[in-house]
């Protein structure tokens, strides 16, 4: 083979040819051929023919060839391709190498962002966006009345109810329910050890089965056994652990539950957690059946999920409820409670019922958090942008050196693509580390919040994200620093030049819009912040600090109703006496019934001599305490407390709320009135200050106080009010009662504020998320602001010399600078405001008691983003007034 | 091109080819003229296949093409064994070789094997 000459290197200018490549090829091949049949004596046109036979088929081979040469060049392609990605990948480290500063700043920024985003994506995701866990859950549904503000109660059906509708559905596979009342620490478990509390829960039988939970070991419940009593038990899986260690042969052992033996027939696996779906920040030990027979003549008691047979629609549900709820009766006793149910059986998804209250709270955190992302990916362009003014001459000279433009925007792209990779790693860190903090925020009230986990979508959100801000945010810098003028940028690439001023008001317009979003997120934290604080400020009707509870257990045993008021009123007393001697102990007493707790209601009193239309009066909450409760809570009363001596035989009293008396007696005194339960008289001793009921946000509705001497309370729950703080008495409360009963379980001493707390839990959760956003968001305002005024200064240091060579007075130059940064402020701001008006007005359904025009938000916001403004601004300002003339001038 | 024949004729082809760009780059003319003459024209192939062959064992990586000038200045594609191409030709020359033997060994044999349970 010779060398080949030089003007041959270029027959392929124009990018490869396979199809050229083949004839030529071939051709050579017939030509040599030719070649040498021609010196072997042939005739020039036989001896084409002949190497033309001896060839073959010409034209096959030919299609062959370029069928294989057109695979071989896109592999080389594809090679090269990812050869320069590498090579770009090495540059671009190599670069980044070179200025740390820019890249940890920047790799910060999107780590926050990024970290931010997949987090709230978790949340979202497992409260949102994925189904419940349980198999075909979109088939389940949540059987309730109307939402009104009338609790739990009001969403309880009677057992008769359960059954008739069971019964007549046609839609269902099968419907099931809960008993809806149940306080935690319900159960006592003895006979191993020290007494322990325990949370029970009683379901209708079929209950598992509907829901579509599988018993890891033994069984579960059947239907049959809802029907009169049963001492089975089913453990759930934690709970196994804890207690039992994990026994493998539990099923079929008998343990006490409050003194009752009840056989283990199963323990339930560890991804059904009831807590988390129905009662969120709760948690439960234990299930046992729910007798029906016992429980008929109890009222509204149990709840109702059905499973819905397959392809039946939620409209179809709900024209199948209106059909059968006129044929339902409360009780099939009393057939005038026929229809009883009218308009009061609505089935709604169970998925909607669990988080549907959440989902404007999670989109308003979407939101968010998608700010951040946008704040920060501006502020990454801001950065680019910045250093690719310094870069042009390198870019020029690239260019000249014959790199098209695209593979320079290719360069540029794989720059930020490096850096939002790095941030997207490092994001997911600190979104792991969060999320495995939130998961075991037991406290905090929210479903599901338990299977928080960072799973295969989170992590596909975070790949799209990192790419799409690598994108979006770093190809217009990109496009930008490609498409300058080469000849332009080489001849000059130092201050003043024509493309920095360009390029600087394109950053001034990407920090305005920073600042507009940040303003929006700081009005919104502070909406949520104002609310909350009003909630807090909300008055309970109770003082919840340095009061706590603990669940106590008695045995009131006794023949008849009343020989048993006497017996617990004995045992009460004697336990409030002892408590009450504790040296640090304020005051004492027993309720069945805490507030904020699950609604309940017994009877509808009326007032005594009044006419009246069923329906008219409200069916009150029924506490049923002791003496020194009122004083121990904390709560307002006009008139007097019970005393030990409204025992079993002496005349009936109450205690009622403020809306109650409103109720019945408008415009006058309730004290010394009666109310009138069927034939008993009920006088009414006192009236109690409102108490909020279910929630702190919520009202309250009308209240009635029964003494545990003349009714029979369902629990007891002694609240202490302590001078000291609660937890130091834990132990010696304790104490004091196992030594009046040695069964008292080591009971939780809950501090009262911590009920409080739990009920405002979500909206701190938000409201605290939200903040923590505003924060990123402002700080990441600043870093923007801070750069565009530096790097100004900088570009400007000649014009800043001559000027103070020309008498301008340091003062003078900083005024100056410092104005430019807060004009960028203020045009954010007053573009901010406008926005975060129309944003607050989505996010009103949020806010409690705080208008979405709350001026002192406005204000603040202001207040804060001008200070952080002119603090970002102060700092390169002080530089610039301290540039010498004589060096900058001479400098360049 | 008649397939059957040449599905039966790659194998050898392909190891032809390889063995013929032992000694240096050729291009493809050379290579049939090359194998002509080291088998003493008792090898003759249709001249067609010889190219398709050589582009597979291109795409494979055990040839590399470059263009060049032959001998009168002609433009040519010249083929070089790459490392591959060398250890594969080790591989199939020791198959063939095996094979050959062992197809030789029973066209050569002078009487039946000994019955199984005998050995």
């Amino acid at each position: 083979m010779k060398s080949v000459p030089m003007w041959r290197r270029y027959s392929r200018l124009f990018g490869p040819d396979p199809a050229a490549d083949v004839k030529d090829e071939l051709n050579f091949h017939l030509q040599a051929k030719i070649d040498d049949l021609i010196a072997q004596g042939w005739s020039a046109a036989a001896a084409r023919q002949e190497a033309e036979r001896q060839f073959g088929n010409l034209r096959a081979v030919q299609e062959f060839g370029l069928r294989i040469g057109e695979r071989m060049e896109r592999r080389k392609r594809l090679k090269d391709y990812w050869n320069d990605s590498l090579q770009d990948v090495r540059y671009t480290l190599r670069i980044l190498r070179r200025d740390p500063g820019f890249a940890v700043i920047s790799i910060l920024i999107l780590a926050l962002a990024i970290g931010a985003n997949v987090s709230v994506f978790s949340v979202v995701n497992t409260l949102l966006l994925r189904p419940l866990p349980f198999p075909d859950s979109h088939l389940l549904m949540w059987i309730a009345p109307p939402p009104s503000d009338c609790g739990l109660s009001c969403a309880t059906y009677s057992a008769d109810a359960y059954e008739e509708f069971r019964e007549q559905s046609r839609v269902y596979q099968d419907v099931t329910g809960y008993e809806a009342f149940t306080t935690p620490d319900n159960l006592r478990l003895t006979g191993r050890g020290e007494p322990e509390s325990a949370t029970g829960i009683e379901v209708i039988g079929n209950f598992f089965q509907v829901l579509g939970v599988q018993p890891i070991l033994g069984r579960l419940f059947t239907l049959d056994e809802s029907r009169g009593p049963h001492p089975i038990a089913l453990l759930t899986n934690p709970y196994w652990r804890r207690e039992f260690n994990s026994d493998p042969t539990i099923v079929g052992k008998a343990i006490e539950l409050n003194g009752t033996p009840m056989t283990v027939v199963g323990v339930l696996p560890e991804s059904f957690d009831f807590g988390a779906v129905f009662s969120p920040g709760a948690k439960v030990d234990l299930f046992t059946t729910l007798d029906l027979n016992l429980e008929r003549d109890w009222g509204n008691i149990v709840t109702l999920i059905g499973r819905l047979k397959p392809g039946v629609s939620v409209a179809q549900a709900l024209d199948d409820a209106n059909r059968v709820a006129p044929n339902i009766y409360f009780n099939v006793k009393y057939p005038r409670t026929l229809g009883r149910y009218k308009g009061a059986l609505i089935p709604t998804p169970l998925k909607d019922y669990v988080t549907g209250k959440l989902r404007r709270s999670l989109i308003a955190l979407w939101c968010a958090v998608g700010m951040i992302l946008l704040i920060a990916g501006v502020n990454l362009s801001n950065l680019l942008l910045a250093r690719a003014v310094a870069r042009a001459k390198e870019f020029a000279v690239r260019g000249a050196l014959g790199a098209t433009r695209s593979r320079i925007v290719r360069q540029l792209l794989m720059e930020s693509l490096v850096l939002s990779g790095a941030g997207a790693a490092i994001g997911l860190g600190l979104a792991l580390t969060l999320i495995r903090w939130l998961a075991h925020q037991g406290s905090v009230a929210l479903p599901l919040l338990s299977s928080l986990r960072i799973d295969g979508q989170a992590l596909s959100w975070t790949i799209l994200i990192a790419v799409f801000t690598a994108t979006v945010f770093g190809l217009m810098p990109g496009v930008r620093m490609a498409t300058g003028n080469l000849q332009e940028m080489l001849k000059d690439s130092g201050p003043g030049a024509g493309l920095g001023l360009k390029h600087e008001r394109l950053r001034a317009a990407l920090v305005v819009s920073e600042i507009a979003l940040a303003c929006v997120l700081l009005v919104s934290a502070g909406l949520l912040l104002r609310s909350f604080v009003r909630v807090l400020d909300v008055d309970l009707g109770f003082q919840p600090e340095r009061a706590a509870s603990i669940k106590v257990d008695y045995d009131d045993n006794a023949p008849s109703e009343k020989a048993r008021q006497a017996k617990r009123g004995e045992i009460f007393q004697q336990i409030i006496a002892r408590v009450s001697a504790l040296p640090g102990v304020e005051a004492a007493g027993i309720s069945d019934y805490l507030p904020l707790g699950p609604n309940r209601e017994w009877d509808t009193p009326v007032p005594q001599g009044k006419a009246f239309v069923p329906g008219e009066f409200p069916d009150p909450l029924v506490y049923v305490i002791t003496p020194g409760f009122i004083r121990a809570m904390g709560m307002r009363l006009h008139g007097r407390d019970f005393t030990w001596s409204d025992g079993p035989d002496s005349e009936r009293v109450v205690l009622i709320n403020a809306s109650a008396a409103r109720v019945y007696w408008p415009g006058e005194d309730a004290v010394g009135k009666i109310l009138m339960r069927g034939k008993e008289e009920d006088h009414v001793v006192g009236v109690v200050g409102d108490v909020h009921e279910e929630t702190v946000e919520g009202g309250a509705g009308s209240q009635i106080y029964y003494p545990a001497t003349q009714q029979g309370p369902s629990s007891a729950k002694l609240v202490v009010r302590t001078t000291l703080s609660p937890a130091t008495l834990a132990t010696s409360v304790l104490h004091a009662l196992r030594e009046l009963n040695p069964k008292q379980p080591a009971a939780e001493f809950r501090p009262i504020q911590s009920i409080v707390d739990h009920a405002v839990s979500p909206r701190r959760f938000f409201m605290l998320l939200v903040s923590v956003f505003a924060g990123l968001g402002l700080l990441l305002a600043a870093l923007g602001i801070y750069g565009v005024i530096s790097y100004s200064v900088t570009r400007q240091k000649q014009a800043i010399g001559v000027r103070m060579a020309l008498g301008a007075s340091a003062s003078q130059v900083r005024r100056q600078v410092l104005g430019s940064a807060l004009r960028l402020a203020i045009t954010g701001v007053t573009l901010g405001t406008l926005l975060a008006l129309a944003v607050a007005k989505l996010i009103s359904s949020l806010l409690f008691a705080t208008s979405s025009w709350d001026v002192p938000t406005y204000l603040g916001m202001l207040v804060v983003l001008l200070l952080v403004a002119a603090i970002s601004g102060y700092v390169p300002a002080r530089r610039a007034s301290r540039v010498n003339p004589m060096e900058a001038l001479r400098s360049n | 091109m008649d397939t059957a024949k040449l599905e039966f004729f790659r194998g050898t082809l392909d190891v032809l080819i390889l063995k013929a760009l032992v000694w240096g780059p050729l291009h493809g003319y050379a290579i049939t003229k090359l194998i002509r003459r080291q088998s003493e024209d008792a090898l003759l192939l249709e001249e067609g296949t010889l190219y398709p062959a050589l582009w597979r064992l291109e795409n494979n990586g055990w040839l590399e093409a470059e263009w060049g000038l032959s001998e009168n200045n002609r433009k040519a594609k010249f083929y070089r064994l790459t490392p591959k191409g060398r250890r594969q030709l080790r591989h199939e020359v020791r198959t063939w070789e095996a094979y050959a033997a062992a197809v030789a060994k029973v066209l050569g044999a002078t009487q039946p094997p000994l019955p199984e349970e005998t050995r």
